[in-house]
């Protein structure tokens, strides 16, 4: 494998400076917190709602570049949206890793930096952390709920 | 006589493979070891020449199925200096860890015993006693760690002191640390606190790079695995005492296991077939055998000898790394070949991935070791483990693996 092919430079820039990465958020609607015990991957993610839209997604955590990387790009890509529209952002996210799509890769942002990832099956579950924390927190939102925890196995 | 590793090499038909221009640098050996061509040829016989089922047989392919799989067991008992009639096989080690776990803490503990444990095990040695314990209301200890990644024998002797240890789970090598437990000593505190305790160790790490002799340890059972001693996937074995085994409950139940069946009920085969429920692993126990063979032919001293001088390299080119942190013994008299650390500020996926590309398997994650990663404080650690087909030609590219990964992802 290349590690070009899987770090790309963009990926790398998120990581060395990741956006919206803070342990706290003032009107935070939502807490959950995955992790991913096969890597030691660790991810707190906060979300602000207002009008039905994310008005803030915050991420905190540790793990390899790929997670932290990704939950960052994730952050710039759905701030803002409707929850139902982030949701469906994730969704195309998660086809992507599976090697489909992506349909929406303006709206990815910086996501779609991580398609070559779906070539490297090991890593999918640690681009896929954020977008899978962003998909539990709306739907504990929705849910009228503030805190869930999730571990995923492999 | 020391290891001629290139006459060693020649053996393992994968270490001629390439990976991406790279020569393939194999340091993942306590994950799971390289196969050999004998043990490869060993298989492929069975299955072209011998092939057909073990025990009952009266024809000669079923006699000679019979004589690999019984002469396995008899190979198993030599190497580890124990008695055959105590030796079941398994699929693997863990499979063996139940057995005990299932066959005896469950069917003999109750809430007036102690199980001792250490915050090292593999989950593994571990999961199936804690389960265990729990279900027959026993309370669990753990022996913790000194600085240097020992266990902390003087705590032990606490734990011990209200004589109410009946059971302990213990590992003798480090899958993580690579600490080398003295568990003959820890065997002899144990039995001075109460004289009935069982002790079973997990030997999966010890088995493949150490003389290991079950009955000068003193223990009652002790786990291995062959995967990790050139042997394939799918045979493992528990090497008891065959008084323990008398006093185990069957775990799986069905053919070959038993002694009389009637609609109602059965009555149990003797010992080690009582725990070997249904048809085995033929060709596995054949390949054993041949695995067994290449590592006397070498010596087991021999390769600890190797795996030593090869450790104490490892350790000085490791600490020539800037940011590399070594977790567990620096003393290789106390240490086998297995090396964890951590690279300052780099997660260990990604300097996993830097050396993969390079042609350098290594493990990252937490090695099935979750209360030991807690106990370090780490989330997960890069291991370089060796065996009998490493040399010092390896340190190089793992080395400059290392920093290239630290340059790589730097911020």
């Amino acid at each position: 494998m290349s590690m070009d092919d899987l770090y790309q430079e963009i990926i790398l820039d998120h990581y060395r400076k990741p956006h919206n990465r803070a342990p706290s958020l003032d009107g935070e609607a939502v807490h959950v917190h995955h992790s991913n015990p096969l890597c030691g991957d660790e991810m707190d993610l906060r979300i602000r709602v207002a009008d039905g839209h994310l008005d803030a997604v915050v991420f905190d955590g540790e793990g390899c570049s790929i997670s932290q990387a990704s939950a960052s790009a994730m952050t710039d890509a759905t701030t803002g949206r409707e929850l139902k529209d982030a949701l469906d952002l994730a969704e195309d996210f998660r086809l992507m890793m599976h090697g489909e799509g992506p349909s929406r890769p303006d709206d990815l942002g910086d996501g779609i930096a991580f398609t070559g990832v779906a070539q490297f099956p090991v890593r999918v579950k640690c681009a896929l952390l954020g977008w899978m924390a962003l998909k539990d927190a709306i739907e504990t939102h929705e849910r009228g709920a503030n805190a869930h925890t999730v571990t995923h196995e492999e | 006589m020391p290891i001629d590793v290139e006459a060693v090499r020649s053996h393992y038909p994968v270490l001629d493979r390439e990976l991406d221009g790279n020569r393939l640098v194999y340091l993942d050996s306590a994950a799971s070891s390289l196969t050999p061509e004998p043990v490869l040829a060993a298989m492929d016989r069975y299955y072209r020449w011998s092939r057909s089922n073990v025990h009952r047989g009266v024809y000669p392919l079923a006699e000679e199925a019979t004589d690999l799989y019984e002469g396995a067991r008899g190979d198993l008992a030599r190497f580890l200096d124990a008695d055959p009639r105590g030796v079941v096989f398994t699929k693997n080690a863990t499979e063996a860890c139940n057995l005990v776990a299932y066959g005896y803490v469950r069917a003999h503990l109750g809430p007036d015993d102690v199980v001792l444990s250490t915050v090292m095990e593999h989950h593994a040695n571990l999961v199936p006693f804690t389960q265990a314990a729990h279900a027959v209301g026993a309370e669990i200890r753990h022996i913790p760690l000194t600085e240097d990644g020992q266990l902390d024998l003087e705590v032990a002797q606490q734990l011990l002191a209200d004589g109410r240890v009946t059971f302990a789970a213990v590992v003798h090598v480090s899958n993580v640390l690579g600490t080398i437990n003295d568990v003959a000593r820890l065997t002899e505190m144990i039995r001075d606190a109460n004289d009935a305790a069982v002790v079973h160790v997990d030997g999966a790490q010890a088995a493949p790079h150490l003389p290991v002799s079950v009955r000068d340890l003193g223990v009652d059972s002790y786990a291995i695995t062959g995967h990790k001693l050139l042997a394939p996937t799918g045979i493992g074995a528990l090497v008891a005492r065959p008084e323990l085994l008398d006093r185990m409950q069957p775990f799986l139940t069905g053919g070959d296991m038993i002694r009389d069946v009637t609609l109602e009920g059965a009555t149990w085969n003797d010992v080690p077939h009582r725990f070997e429920a249904g048809t085995p692993m033929i060709a596995e126990a054949a390949g054993l055998s041949a695995a067994i063979a290449e590592l006397q032919t070498l010596g087991m001293d021999a390769i600890r000898a190797h795996e030593r001088a090869f450790t104490a390299e490892l350790l000085d080119a490791l600490a020539t790394v800037p940011g590399v942190r070594i977790h567990g013994p620096k003393d290789v008299e106390i240490r086998g070949s297995a090396v964890s650390f951590v690279l300052d500020g780099i997660p260990p996926h990604d300097v996993g991935a830097m050396l993969g590309s390079r042609g350098v398997c290594v493990r990252v994650g937490h090695h099935c070791t979750k209360p030991l990663m807690r106990c370090l404080e780490v989330a997960a650690t890069t291991r370089a483990s060796a065996y009998i087909y490493n040399d010092v030609d390896d340190l190089e590219p793992l080395v400059e693996g290392i920093e290239a990964a630290a340059a790589f992802f730097a911020r």
